[in-house]
């Protein structure tokens, strides 16, 4: 709880944070400091120095462009996000995992990018930015790059960004008319993380069939799992309740299932397959207004 | 509401705590708010093997360090030539005791076992300094489990008790039970684990030693419910100063759940280093610390039995228990799976035949001692959970087999078969009212209903008993304790009529101040805003033995009121020469003395505290001043008892297990203040629900407790919990001057086994007889799925 020596940076821009990152290769960068902090003082995480990207102005806020498409600052708070009417309207599956995160102070705290830089597998919003077909923007000394949400996450707590980058903007398509979605948690009681995270998208033909639909989880292994065949299987059904639950258990597969002391993989499978039918027909019975 | 004009009613009156405003606005002083001229700062280095040879220490890179005043080790404290352990206060026939040093030498039996201690100008670089301080390990084998521990071959705790058996210990008739059980229509028979518990107080623990080697006297501020124990101890085991050289103070203390009961190395180490360095000590714990340190709960596995005849009847209870000792004997520890455990098993029932064994293990863990309830909710799981599996295996109603076998209103006072003598109960008057609460029939009806829909609703009863505010002393001693359960308090009316209490008791969120300040405006007829509590501090409050065991009220109450009453006798002396009347003509009565037949003429309490001080006036022989002193010794237990109802729905797809409703039927006796009782209760079902439901500390095979943090230990939290519905009833305590029981514990021993038992009814269909808690979601899915 107390942790060694470090020092601290507060740059004001993206340029100086970058500056900063290349010249003490051995420092961190903090956002909220929701995932750093506690880690720094268990002293599990020890960076020489800590390069605070919290109050650099272009970092927060939410943008909401003609197109629909949201444009959300790295360091945009978790409340923020969940009670923006922007986001609400134009994706409010992550407004809806938003406001699962932590509790309300973390909420106040917690950033966006700081969330899916850190890459915890149990955490609410990297399944969901995979779902949404997300876009990450980062920058660092090469200049700027865009990585979809698809490639971003490597494995536990490892992403693409490249040492001396820095995520500095969550670009978010809008789900067009007839689209539904939900965000389903089941939380570890002590930490509040997902023991198992589902999204599900679903979009409507005009005579109710499903067009398109997308079922993504946290929680369940090293990086989101993106259940593109049970989505397939949707595709042209009529989503009755038989259909997403036959979808489901036909062609869910969890590659690499994680246990530990929390959750044993084979339950974590079996939490995905109710979390996943409940969020689909929930989708649908929000995409049927 | 106001009570400055009268005292009638101020006893049972719902007032909100004056203790609040202070707590919740940030102005109360904890230990760790305390800043002393000079202050330096402690950090203890622990280990990180759950068993190893220390084989060499270097200290020389952390002494080398800017701001590291100092660095001791084991070979510090033995060439102080100070006692330098820490003892253990319960004594049992069979028990082993093996030293327990304050810095570990040699050899070091857990993980967060004490190895030396850094004291540093600030908090920072002595937490530096500890990663500087080179511990050569051996590292040996682990055993944290209590039943691989008595494996023939697992690894020894200790020298003395290679076979890792800290004692054996029994109770009841085991000849007359076995032939019981050959009479018997059924037999339950269930393998019952009590799960480990971490406690997990607000405030972690936390010590401020001020050593002046000008007088050679300690002052000791410290987060403890019992001061006078640790002046005690502190005395005679750990740094040898003499009492009388020792100050224990607590500040405010934020929680405890016996946690805060023990007497741990931390306390004697700060205070070691103060004396070794003339300085104040601080030392707060991290959370980490408080994890691996404070002394667990619970952690026993058990092999339980019932007999029943075929109309329900419980014919006898045979127990076989291990209970985890840890690596060390904590204070109270040995006391808690056997004095407060087996004599819990009758129950609210009137059984003929019990028989109790225990065995207390050593184990590479944090050691186990008293953690809210302590014994009690262990053993109410047990006999709890039995009766319901006996109801179902006789084809019964649970509430109906219950019934059948309660101690009847007029049998009391009843002499269990295990030693207790219980002084008074109604327990079917609060099984009545608790069904009625939840409307019984109609939510079995329901629970058919909801079956036929694929969901599965559960209901679960804990009909308990409780035995706190352990007595007399006497009786304890011959039990094995090393400390007195009596209490303390003077009562002292200040000339102008106001009045300050100095308590034994040491509240730490129980709200004593209020309470007690309730009892003494009642007795005294004076204005509760007259009325001053003080506790905490062995310069103050001559002796005394704190406050655990939900045995503040029923004890320390009894002392204030008996005091008080001492108060009145003497105040209606100097009345009764002032009014030149008769002593026995004198009537009391809210806060005035008058001649009977004369209430015009009535001299008030502060009148006569005037004149008790002035002296100028008093009957003949009287000596001056107004106040009394009592140790109450108190006659027997009180015995709270009730009736839990839990409602739970469990979901068959993820085994998540929710908690609809929670019904509370309590009987602590007189209420001195319904408001502050409600919240014990709440707080202690919640603690129970914690049990039953999310808590439980596991250890891997090597000894690392891998539940080290609020990430993966589950404490409940308030959005796991219904709205809990709370009634009463009152029986009062027939043997103390307030009629009081106790409240503090009540909830916890009661609810761990209503919650367990509604899960297994919500799962009869799936053919569960049994979960043992932490009764996780996983748990419960694959009790369903049979995985």
């Amino acid at each position: 709880m107390i942790p060694p020596k470090f020092d601290y940076h507060r740059p004001t821009s993206v340029q100086e944070a970058v500056q900063l990152l290349q010249s003490s290769p051995e420092a961190k960068v903090l956002a909220g400091g929701h995932s750093l902090i506690p880690l720094m003082k268990l002293r599990l995480a020890a960076p020489a120095a800590v390069i605070d990207i919290g109050r650099i102005p272009d970092l927060r806020g939410i943008q909401a462009l003609d197109s629909g498409e949201l444009r959300i600052g790295a360091c945009t708070t978790h409340h923020e996000i969940a009670t923006s009417q922007a986001v609400q309207r134009a994706a409010p599956l992550l407004a809806e995992a938003a406001a699962q995160i932590g509790d309300r102070q973390v909420r106040y705290r917690g950033t966006i990018g700081g969330n899916l830089a850190h890459a915890d597998p149990a955490s609410d919003l990297p399944a969901v930015v995979v779902a949404l077909n997300a876009t990450l923007q980062a920058e660092g000394p090469q200049g700027s790059r865009s990585i979809p949400a698809a490639e971003f996450f490597v494995d536990l707590m490892t992403t693409t960004l490249q040492p001396g980058e820095i995520l500095t903007q969550i670009r978010v398509p809008a789900l067009g008319q007839g689209t539904g979605s939900c965000y389903l948690k089941f939380e570890h009681p002590a930490s509040g993380y997902a023991l198992c995270g589902a999204a599900a998208i679903v979009s409507l033909n005009p005579d109710g069939s499903c067009a398109q639909a997308r079922l993504c989880f946290n929680g369940v292994s090293a990086r989101p799992v993106d259940a593109a065949a049970v989505a397939q299987a949707l595709v042209g059904s009529d989503l009755s309740d038989g259909a997403i639950d036959a979808a489901v258990e036909d062609h869910l597969r969890v590659p690499d299932p994680v246990g530990d002391i929390h959750a044993s993989a084979s339950y974590r499978q079996e939490l995905a397959k109710a979390l996943g039918k409940r969020a689909l027909k929930a989708a649908r019975d929000r995409a049927r207004g | 509401m106001t009570h400055g004009n009268g005292t009638r009613g101020i006893f049972g009156s719902a007032i909100k705590r004056r203790e609040d405003p202070k707590l919740i606005t940030g102005r109360a002083k904890y230990t760790d708010d305390l800043q002393l001229p000079g202050m330096a700062y402690a950090a203890i280095l622990r280990s990180p093997f759950a068993h190893a040879r220390i084989r060499h220490i270097d200290t020389s890179q952390a002494l080398a360090l800017e701001g590291v005043l100092a660095v001791f080790t084991a070979q510090d404290v033995e060439e102080a030539g100070i006692p330098g352990v820490v003892p253990v206060g319960w004594l049992l026939p069979t028990l082993k005791t093996p030293a327990h040093p304050i810095l570990a030498k040699d050899r070091v039996r857990y993980v967060g076992d004490a190895v030396a201690v850094v004291v540093a100008e600030d908090r920072y670089t002595a937490h530096d300094a500890l990663e500087a301080i080179q511990v050569d390990y051996e590292p040996l084998a682990a055993v944290a489990d209590v039943r691989q521990a008595v494996e023939p071959g697992a690894p020894a705790v200790h020298e003395e008790a290679p076979d890792n058996v800290a004692f054996t210990w029994e109770i009841g008739d085991r000849e007359g039970t076995d032939t019981a059980f050959q009479q018997a229509a059924h037999v339950a028979k269930l393998d019952i684990v009590n799960n480990r518990l971490i406690p997990n107080a607000m405030e972690p623990r936390a010590a401020l030693a001020d050593f002046d080697p000008a007088t050679g006297e300690l002052t000791l501020y410290m987060t403890t419910q019992n001061p006078h124990i640790h002046r005690l101890l502190m005395s005679l085991a750990s740094i040898g100063l003499p009492e009388h050289k020792i100050r224990v103070v607590a500040p405010e203390v934020g929680g405890g759940f016996g946690s805060k009961i023990h007497h741990y190395v931390d306390e004697a180490i700060v205070s070691f280093a103060s004396m070794k360095l003339g300085r104040p000590v601080k030392w707060t714990a991290t959370r980490t610390e408080t994890y691996q340190t404070d002394a667990h709960g619970r952690d026993h596995v058990t092999t339980a039995e019932m007999a029943i005849d075929g109309e329900g009847k419980i014919l006898g209870v045979r127990v076989n228990t291990y209970a985890a000792m840890g690596a060390y004997l904590s204070t109270f520890a040995p006391a808690v799976p056997t004095y407060l455990y087996g004599t819990l098993l009758s129950g609210e029932y009137d059984i003929p035949h019990i028989y109790c064994h225990v065995t207390g293990v050593f184990t590479h863990t944090t050691p186990v001692d008293a953690y809210r309830g302590a014994g009690r909710p262990e053993a109410t799981l047990v006999i709890e959970r039995l009766v319901d599996e006996c109801a179902h295996l006789a084809g019964m109603d649970p509430v109906e087999l219950r019934r059948r076998n309660f101690v009847p209103p007029d049998k009391f006072p009843y002499q269990t078969q295990v030693a207790l003598v219980y002084d008074s109960g109604n327990y079917e008057a609060a099984l009545e009212k608790a069904l009625e609460k939840v409307d019984y029939q109609q939510f079995r009806r329901e629970q058919e209903e909801a079956r036929r829909q694929g969901r599965y609703l559960g209901i679960g009863f804990s009909t308990y008993i409780e035995a706190c505010g352990l007595a007399p002393s006497a009786l304890v001693g011959q039990l094995g304790a090393q400390a007195g359960q009596w209490e303390s308090a003077v009562v002292r009316v200040h000339p102008t009529g106001k009045v300050t209490v100095y308590s034994g008791s040491s509240g730490h969120g129980q709200g004593h101040e209020t309470t007690f300040a309730q009892i003494v405006a009642a007795e005294l007829g004076v204005p509760y805003e007259d009325v001053e509590i003080v506790e905490g501090d062995t310069e103050a409050i001559p002796h005394g033995w704190g406050t655990y065991g939900s045995r503040s009220a029923a004890v320390g109450g009894s002392a204030i009121a008996t005091a008080a009453r001492r108060v009145v006798d003497k105040a209606k002396k100097i009345a009764a020469h002032l009014l030149e009347a008769a002593e026995e003509d004198i009537v009391f009565e809210d806060g005035k003395f008058y001649v009977k037949g004369s209430p015009d003429q009535a001299k008030t309490l502060a009148e006569v505290s005037l004149q008790a001080y002035l002296a100028h006036n008093l009957p003949k022989g009287l000596e001056p001043a107004l106040e009394a002193t009592a140790f109450y010794d108190p006659a027997n237990f009180v015995f709270p008892f009730g009736t839990h109802v839990a409602i739970v729905e469990v979901d068959p797809e993820t085994g998540q297990v929710e908690l609809k409703r929670y019904v509370a039927v309590d009987d602590v006796g007189n209420v001195i203040n319904p408001l502050i009782v409600d919240g014990q209760i709440h707080g202690g079902i919640a603690q129970g629900v914690g049990q039953a439901l999310y808590e439980g500390a596991v250890y891997d095979e090597s000894g690392n407790l891998v539940t080290g943090t609020m990430l993966d230990y589950a404490v409940p939290k308030a959005h796991f919990l219904p709205a809990f519905e709370t009634d009463r009833t009152v029986t009062p305590c027939p043997h103390n001057p307030l009629g009081v029981k106790g409240v503090g514990e009540a909830g916890t021993i009661a609810s761990t086994a209503a919650v367990v038992n509604a899960v297994v009814d919500a799962l009869r269909p799936f053919g569960v007889t049994h979960l043992n808690p932490p009764v996780t979601a996983e748990k419960v899915w694959k009790a369903i799925h049979g995985a």
